[in-house]
């Protein structure tokens, strides 16, 4: 799965966007993108503040990836994690307790978001501290991207906002059932079948070519 | 045997222990630098909640009920936290006390005012629900609903132990008498659990607060001068 | 502080307000490991037993560091529990029954990332339930997160051999399942008061 050895520093940090999409490509940490999307907003915040423990985490990791023997790693990145999710949830708690009222639990339940640990085990902890800050940017950024997709689309169709602000015709009655949680399981399902619809038609188009060249 | 195994754990420990101790002082920074701001949010949002319950207040304490009803403005001291509310003079507008229950969907928390001069209930907020949105969370939005709640009767009888009447959730736009709350069409569950967990709280902070009154309204002098 | 009934604890947690399919919590092996009944009820069984444990370590640590006034360690020492109560689990089930821990195998590992334990220790704190509480908390949860991974089992044997469009396999129609699933436990609702 892994690509072979990328090069340039721009890519680490595109890979995670599109290609390498966390939730879209890799299927990784649903839990909090289906519990937190129900509005933009606090799907931007939870990606942010994943962003920010990944990112400090990957760095951490790739600075002391000497400094630890094999048999403790997992154990000292736990450790590492929850140190800046701890970090992040009082952070959050001092900006704005309505946040940090709607995010709930699933600010702390970042610890165990497999997406973090899986790049700190799999990227940080082979890499130097540079790249694997922009790896953890990059895969934070493709992280919030594709959390604010479902939350903008839930917040739309359940409540005619976005962000807050109302967008739709005041006459357009909210589809009440995509902010309940079964509507996030059907949002989820709808991205992912747009994905695959795309990338099919991408494989339809270039097996011609394939067949023509052998 | 036991040089090779202490030199193949030292680093091990070194790891463990260095990483530990480095994040447990982090953490620890990081608590005591937002823990001014996190006091000060929580502090504003509690006096947001407590003027939006008790109408004209401009004041408030924290109060503590311990367990053998006395009341102490000693708020380390062990018993349930309650807020006592003032005007700018000083005198006693009413308590607003906090109480949850079961709702439909999880447990529903809110915060009431009382009024001790009209002995009734002067309104009340959702702390903490997880009803459905659209219907059970009308118990939060609704105009009607929230009507029944800025005048409603919870006087005491002559013991001065129990209220005369019980509050009474009835069907939507059959209340009749002033200690009966108006349901909700559509959120028959919710607005139940809103009367059901004020019956239960008043019923027993009521006495209380109405015994221990002089003792509360003495705390608005204090502060007041 | 918490009066609510033991009962109504029950129904909560593994009906009304399953983990996984009303909080979202353990959506990983949910999806993972729900393709045939028997491994579901496995990994269901597992979960549960770490759940009790943890539950028990978690309401210990919770009232220890509040003794010694420590409450912003919570989350470390969470984690650090239930990695190593996993840890210990598993090496005790290897001594005293091979034919167990063959069964639940690979299991016990991945359940020290599933969110729904970290998640229940971190709940049953904030609701300040009681030592009995927190117990009937953990055995409602894990039987929800049971119940809730059998069903979609059942579910996916079936979808085998059905004739679904290219386009959905995978992933996207175990969402879909999951998001009518989640719509019929709704109807629970209301059973807990």
């Amino acid at each position: 799965m892994k690509p072979v050895e990328t090069t340039s520093p721009t890519d680490e940090f595109v890979k995670g966007l599109w290609r390498e999409n966390p939730v879209f490509v890799q299927v990784l940490g649903m839990c909090p993108v289906l519990a937190v999307s129900n509005t933009a907003i606090n799907a931007l915040a939870m990606g942010l503040a994943t962003t920010f423990v990944m990112c400090m985490s990957n760095t951490l990791v790739a600075v002391l990836r000497h400094a630890i023997p094999r048999q403790v790693r997992i154990a000292t990145y736990i450790l590492i994690i929850a140190t800046f999710v701890t970090v992040v949830d009082y952070t959050i708690e001092a900006i704005s307790l309505d946040l940090h009222r709607a995010l709930g639990a699933f600010i702390s339940l970042i610890v165990v978001n497999c997406l973090i640990l899986g790049r700190a085990e799999a990227f940080a902890s082979r890499h130097g501290a540079g790249i694997a800050m922009l790896d953890g940017l990059g895969m934070g950024a493709g992280f919030t991207l594709a959390l604010v997709c479902l939350g903008g689309v839930r917040e739309l169709l359940g409540s005619g906002s976005l962000f807050g602000v109302a967008v739709l015709p005041a006459g357009f009655e909210p589809w009440i059932v995509m902010i309940l949680p079964g509507g996030g399981f059907f949002t989820l399902a709808a991205w992912l079948l747009l994905i695959n619809y795309l990338k099919q038609r991408r494989q339809a188009d270039a097996e011609p070519v394939r067949e023509a060249l052998q | 045997m036991n040089g090779p195994d202490s030199e193949r754990a030292w680093p091990m420990y070194r790891a463990l222990v260095g990483v530990g101790m480095a994040c447990g002082l982090l953490i620890a920074i990081v608590f005591a630098g937002t823990r001014p701001a996190i006091e000060q949010n929580r502090a504003e949002a509690l006096e947001r909640a407590v003027f939006a319950v008790l109408p004209g207040a401009e004041r408030r304490v924290t109060l503590i009920l311990t367990a053998d009803g006395r009341v102490t403005p000693d708020v380390e001291a062990p018993g349930e936290r309650f807020d006592a509310a003032f005007d700018a003079d000083g005198n006693l507008i009413g308590a607003a006390i906090e109480a949850s229950g079961m709702g439909y969907a999880d447990t529903i928390t809110l915060l009431y005012g009382y009024s001790p001069a009209s002995e009734t209930i002067t309104g009340f907020r959702v702390l903490a629900s997880r009803e459905t949105p659209g219907l059970g969370d009308k118990i939060e939005k609704d105009p009607a609903f929230l009507a029944n709640f800025e005048a409603l009767d919870v006087s005491l009888d002559e013991t001065g132990m129990s209220l005369r009447n019980a509050i009474e959730t009835v069907k939507p736009r059959a209340k009749s008498e002033p200690w009966q709350i108006d349901g909700i069409t559509g959120a028959t569950i919710s607005s139940d659990a809103v009367g059901e967990i004020l019956t239960r709280s008043t019923a027993r902070w009521v006495p209380l607060i109405v015994e221990n009154r002089d003792e509360i309204a003495a705390r608005g002098r204090d502060e007041a001068r | 502080m918490n009066e609510q009934s033991l009962w109504s604890i029950f129904v909560n947690a593994a009906l009304v307000n399953n983990f996984v399919l009303a909080y979202f919590l353990g959506i990983c092996p949910f999806l993972g490991v729900s393709a045939k009944i028997g491994t579901a009820t496995r990994m269901g069984g597992a979960v549960m037993f770490v759940m009790l444990v943890s539950s028990v370590c978690a309401y210990g640590i919770h009232h220890l560091l509040i003794a010694i006034g420590a409450p912003f360690l919570e989350l470390i020492a969470f984690i650090a529990v239930i990695a190593s109560a996993v840890q210990l689990v598993e090496m005790f089930i290897k001594k005293m029954s091979p034919a167990l821990f063959r069964a639940l195998g690979i299991f016990l590992p991945l359940i020290t990332t599933n969110c729904a334990i970290l998640g229940l220790a971190l709940f049953q704190t904030n609701k300040g339930y009681g030592f009995g509480q927190a117990i009937v908390y953990a055995f409602g949860a894990g039987a929800g997160f049971t119940l809730a991974l059998i069903l979609m089992a059942g579910i996916r044997e079936k979808l085998e051999f059905a004739d679904t469009p290219q386009v959905v396999r995978g992933t996207a129609i175990a969402l879909i399942v999951a998001g009518i699933l989640s719509l019929s436990f709704m109807g629970f609702a209301g059973l807990g008061a």
